[in-house]
């Protein structure tokens, strides 16, 4: 046998990414669905790891399965499943179509590919002597080798690319307002006390002072009564 | 038999076409469809790792970093979305959009 283990875990991990992926778009439940989006990406971060992108491979699980995929599970879960399992399915005549075409689709890329020079196995490590924009690119090629993806990725992303992770940020932060301001709704027995208008009320429309034997009464015992009206 | 750059990328291909597929099969399923949705970017993911790794060069990566958040946004709003449409109409089927009439 003449197949390492690193080709053996490409086999693998590709293998099960594919199955994984078929099932995401064939799964009736919604929810079996996502468990099966939730490997897929195990399987690509596997993927990532072989290929050296340790960093990525890990961000991948907490990030995308930790939070990302969670949400999923969440609104999914929120939301009727008896309803979405009632959603009718495109017609099977209609998905073997959509098969017969996506495979179509699928050779031809994987001809095209074949046709390119990509096949020949010397093209691309001898890519990184071809400099399209020379200064820029050959800043990233010197990490590879010396320290660690980690350290080398977080180099090139806090020096280079510190404008842009700035923006990345940004749009963090804006799709979390986003998403809170959309979904929030106020309940009608909400009883949380709006600030502005409480801080623009005057003494006069809260407090009535109404003359009566009472108030006569804790007049002169100088403490005055007061009635509020709401 | 050495694996190279040209598999990763077949494999991509095939991921991509899984994740095109999805979307017209599950055209009446929003949720799928987001779904459907992440799979293109996954596969768009590790075409750019597969370069950056044979070409020994990181700046591929610092891109798949960045796909990686914006897709997360790309998903919380989505579901956010989804979330009040169907407070509003109890479905989320994509043929119930008929709100704007244009």
């Amino acid at each position: 046998m003449d197949i390492s283990i690193a080709s053996m875990l490409f086999y693998i991990f590709s293998g099960l990414l594919c199955i994984s992926a078929l099932q995401v778009i064939l799964a009736k439940n919604p929810v079996h669905a996502v468990l099966f989006l939730i490997l897929c990406f195990a399987a690509s971060s596997a993927l990532f790891i072989i290929q050296g992108a340790e960093f990525l491979g890990l961000m991948l699980i907490l990030v995308y399965v930790g939070a990302v995929m969670v949400l999923f599970l969440f609104v999914v879960m929120m939301l009727d499943i008896k309803h979405m399992l009632a959603i009718k399915r495109t017609a099977l005549q209609y998905m073997f179509l959509l098969f017969t075409i996506g495979g179509i689709l699928i050779a031809q890329i994987i001809y095209i590919l074949f046709k390119s020079n990509l096949a020949t196995p010397s093209h691309l490590s001898s890519l990184h002597n071809v400099n399209v924009l020379s200064s820029n690119i050959e800043s990233g090629i010197n990490y590879t080798n010396q320290i660690s993806n980690t350290k080398a990725l977080g180099k090139l992303i806090f020096t280079e690319y510190l404008f842009a992770f700035e923006i990345v940020g940004f749009i963090l932060l804006v799709a979390i307002i986003i998403a809170v301001t959309l979904t929030l709704r106020t309940r009608k027995d909400n009883k949380a006390i709006d600030v502005s208008s409480q801080i623009n009320i005057n003494a006069k429309d809260r407090v009535i002072l109404v003359d009566s034997k009472i108030s006569k009464i804790s007049k002169i015992s100088n403490t005055p009564n007061i009635t509020t009206s709401h | 038999m050495e694996i190279q750059a040209l598999h990763y990328i077949i494999l991509s291909a095939i991921l991509f076409g899984i994740g095109l597929i999805g979307i017209f099969i599950n055209r009446k399923n929003l949720i799928v469809l987001l779904m459907a949705i992440e799979l293109l970017l996954l596969s768009v993911n590790i075409n750019f790792v597969t370069f950056s790794s044979y070409s020994n060069n990181l700046h591929g990566q610092v891109f798949v970093f960045f796909i990686l958040t914006v897709a997360a946004a790309e998903a919380a709003i989505g579901l956010a979305l989804l979330v009040i449409l169907f407070r509003k109409t109890r479905k989320i089927e994509a043929d119930d959009l008929t709100i704007l009439k244009g």
